[in-house]
């Protein structure tokens, strides 16, 4: 049961061109997409809080890649990336973050809370580190109902603080749970290092006091992040119980859409821009490789621009939700 | 084409910020992500990034101007090639957001008071007249529901500490693990944020778990996935998937267990949009109610009490047998003062319409039963027949489901009244241990009936 250090490094040689070409666009759309809610921010179409996933994108891409039709997944607030990564359409999301009727929540959720029962999507939680027994039951309704779906249950490097999820980690392996742990380690949870809140030299290797199997995974390389899903996946599939991922990735943007940045420098993150930007990562293997010319990645710029511009456009269009809607979905 | 720069809102409250410093300058070319100028706003100085390339065609607003509204346009930029004199038409500013329509205005309000005339008592019997009957104790009807709704519903499940080989703390679920298997009584660590949250995700996850604390004072461990998971979600989510499940237990002192074991929540969940909320008295309350909330598609706060327990009530023997939330229950009708009260309050309601009545008072004493939602229109009829109430509860006065309910009277009877309500709680202060002290904390049937002679005037 001794939990184990990351596989090497992956390489894109056994990859074929259309899975490239599909994390390139999937981590795209949720980049433009972000930089575009940024923008609606600033506007002050979008209130409150709203949490960017730019720099992010190759997690939930990479993991989404290693799932099948039934699993499901739970995150925190950071969530406009999972959501596009399973497939929920670009403008039901911003016409969320807007407020509007055509949002997944009919506006009524917001940024940090919305849903797709479609998608097995079950939220956007506000809650640092509520989604991870939430999560863990999910996982312990598909065992209770006999199937073989996996849960992926995001959570972040400052909710790894949080006691509930030790409770949870103990339970989901005592009773076998088909959950993946995925510790999103953007290094800062808000203004806080990691180094600043825990002297444990990784997250993951928590997991063995319980006796959960995990690895630590390059975050900023989503063929690296979708092998360790699928071996974490396979292990909960056979129902072995729990597997934990420590995805070290990098947040450019603040933690909030209000906050300074100021206890990093703007080198650290120019310096994780421009050496490990996981799209320009994948970008960098389609053209050397001779799977896509300049051209070919123009036109998918192009197209999923058309995409998130179309998102915007319906996000402000969309009407603000009926009055009435005040005093709706409070009991089924 | 010529892209405006709009001042930015950068936090949540900003309405207007300073400008307190360029990065760049006209004709500079910029990509996105570069870090454009330094904005000022209510909370800290913030770097303001371009979302988008092009050449710095013209800044509008110069550094170190403050009070520059959000969505000012600050400068504009081009593409290579053009020229800012051929902006005319710029991109215009961020539309407002299309007003909801002038239709809905009148959304229904809360506390709109309504006409006295329109109450109508909704307390009925329960069962028919007749029923066949059997002794019962709180106990056993409590796990007699459990098991008939999982015999009834395979996602029905009940996890807790000690529930399954200890057979219960206080032995609720006796038998069931025999019954049901391990798979469906589930013993869980001492771990109550834990097994709470996982409970609520099995909810999400399409099954019913009716959760067990072994006491609601062990729950405060938990409560934040009690409101904030499963009561909240059906709303944040659109009405896409919410939590049908119960989370029960005992609740309120027992005897002699000091300050942190004895606490009475009921105005604590009662407060909560996205909650029901039941506190029964009776066996047969017990059981029908606690059917209803295993059925419910809602969560359901149950509140029992460990003293009730072990008393014994009627029970009525039937194949099926629920009883609605919101629907109070007339124990005694009277005509010179209404007693409210629910759960183990009822014990010193119904001493205290004994005692009133040796002294000619006749008392009218209603079980509420459920919190949330509360049958105001019972309570209101029965006020205004007698034109006094005194409401009894083992919680704390202070923000009490009294002063809730002495607050609707006086907006929908005010008329009728003619004494202030009274409300009867306990003590305002932590449970002490000694047992004198423990008396005097709690309240009493002795203060019920000063109470009612108080609002009767004699």
């Amino acid at each position: 049961m001794a939990p184990r250090k990351s596989a090497s490094k992956t390489t894109s040689s056994n990859v074929s061109k259309d899975e490239l070409l599909a994390y390139y666009k999937d981590m795209l759309l949720i980049r433009r997409f972000e930089e575009k809610a940024g923008q609606l921010y600033g506007m002050g179409l979008i209130g409150g809080f709203c949490h960017l996933y730019i720099g992010q994108e190759a997690v939930v891409v990479g993991l989404e890649a290693a799932t099948k039709e039934g699993d499901k997944r739970i995150t925190s607030y950071r969530d406009h990336g999972h959501m596009l990564a399973c497939g929920m359409d670009a403008n039901g999301v911003m016409a969320e973050l807007t407020g509007r009727e055509g949002g997944y929540s009919k506006g009524k959720g917001g940024s940090m809370h919305m849903f797709s029962k479609e998608k097995h999507f079950y939220g956007g939680h506000g809650i640092v580190g509520a989604q991870v027994p939430l999560g863990a039951g999910l996982a312990f309704s598909d065992k209770y109902k006999g199937n073989d779906n996996v849960t992926f249950a995001y959570f972040g490097d400052g909710a790894a603080n949080q006691g509930q999820v030790y409770e949870t980690y103990n339970m989901a392996e005592l009773w076998d749970l088909p959950i993946v742990f995925v510790i999103e380690n953007n290094q800062y949870a808000m203004g806080t290092s990691v180094q600043r809140s825990t002297k444990s030299p990784s997250l993951w290797e928590r997991g063995a006091a319980y006796g959960i199997e995990g690895e630590e995974v390059d975050g900023m390389d989503v063929l690296a992040v979708k092998d360790a899903g699928e071996r974490a996946v396979a292990y909960c599939r056979a129902g072995k119980g729990p597997y934990i991922l420590e995805v070290k990735t990098y947040r450019y943007r603040g933690h909030s859409m209000s906050d300074p940045a100021k206890y990093r420098t703007r080198e650290e993150v120019q310096k994780m821009r421009e050496e490990r930007d996981p799209i320009e990562a994948v970008r960098s293997i389609l053209l050397t490789g001779g799977h896509a010319s300049e051209d070919d990645l123009k036109a998918i710029d192009k197209d999923i621009k058309a995409v998130v511009n179309e998102s915007a456009e319906f996000a402000k269009t969309s009407p603000e939700p009926a009055l009435e809607e005040l005093w709706t979905d409070i009991y089924a | 084409m010529a892209t405006e720069i709009l001042m930015p809102a950068l936090s949540p409250t900003m309405e207007e910020g300073t400008l307190a410093k360029w990065n760049v300058k006209e004709g500079d070319t910029v990509t996105a992500g570069d870090i454009i100028a330094e904005i000022e706003t209510d909370k800290a100085t913030m770097e303001f990034e371009a979302v988008d390339e092009g050449i710095v065609g013209k800044i509008l607003i110069e550094e170190g101007t403050e009070g520059v509204k959000v969505n000012t346009p600050i400068a504009i930029f081009v593409e290579e090639g053009e020229s800012t004199d051929d902006l005319s038409a710029a991109s215009a500013p961020a539309e407002a957001a299309p007003a909801a329509e002038a239709t809905h205005e009148s959304a229904p309000a809360a506390a709109k008071p309504a006409a006295p005339v329109e109450v109508v008592s909704k307390a009925s019997p329960d069962f028919p007249e007749g029923t066949e009957m059997k002794q019962q104790t709180v106990r056993e009807a409590l796990r007699d529901a459990m098991a008939e709704e999982m015999r009834r519903d395979e996602t029905v499940f009940l996890m807790g500490e000690e529930v399954a080989e200890y057979q219960g703390a206080y032995k609720i679920s006796q038998g069931m693990l025999d019954e049901f298997g391990s798979k469906r009584v589930i013993d869980t660590p001492i771990t109550e944020h834990g097994f709470a949250g996982i409970a609520t995700g099995a909810a999400f996850g399409g099954l019913k778990p009716i959760v067990e604390f072994m006491t609601f004072n062990f729950a405060m461990q938990a409560i934040d996935h009690l409101i904030n998971s499963a009561a909240k979600t059906l709303y944040m989510s659109g009405g896409q998937m919410g939590a049908p499940m119960v989370f029960r237990g005992p609740n309120g002192a027992a005897a002699r267990v000091g300050a942190q074991h004895s606490q009475d929540y009921a105005a604590w969940y009662a407060q909560i949009p996205g909650l029901k909320v039941v506190m029964p008295y009776s066996a047969a309350d017990y059981k029908g109610l606690m059917k209803t909330a295993i059925r419910d598609p809602n969560p359901v706060i149950f509140l029992e009490n460990e003293i009730l327990y072990g008393k014994s009530f009627e029970v009525p023997v039937l194949d099926e047998f629920t009883i609605p939330f919101g629907k109070a229950r007339i124990w005694r009708e009277g005509t010179d003062v209404t007693i409210v009260s629910f759960g183990i309050g009822m014990t010193y309601a119904l001493e205290a319409a004994d005692k009133l009545a040796e002294e000619g008072i006749s008392a009218e004493v209603i079980d509420l039963r459920t919190l949330r939602p509360i049958d105001y229109d019972t309570v209101l009829a029965s006020v205004m027949k007698t034109n006094r109430c005194v409401t009894v509860e083992e919680g704390w006065p202070v923000a009490s489901i009294g002063n809730h309910l002495s607050a609707t009277i006086m907006q929908r009877a005010f008329d009728y009244l003619d004494a202030p309500v009274i409300n009867c709680t306990g003590k305002d202060v932590p449970m002490p241990y000694a047992a004198n002290l423990e008396k005097l904390a709690l309240v009493t049937t002795d203060e019920v009936v000063a109470a009612c002679k108080e609002v009767t005037y004699r």
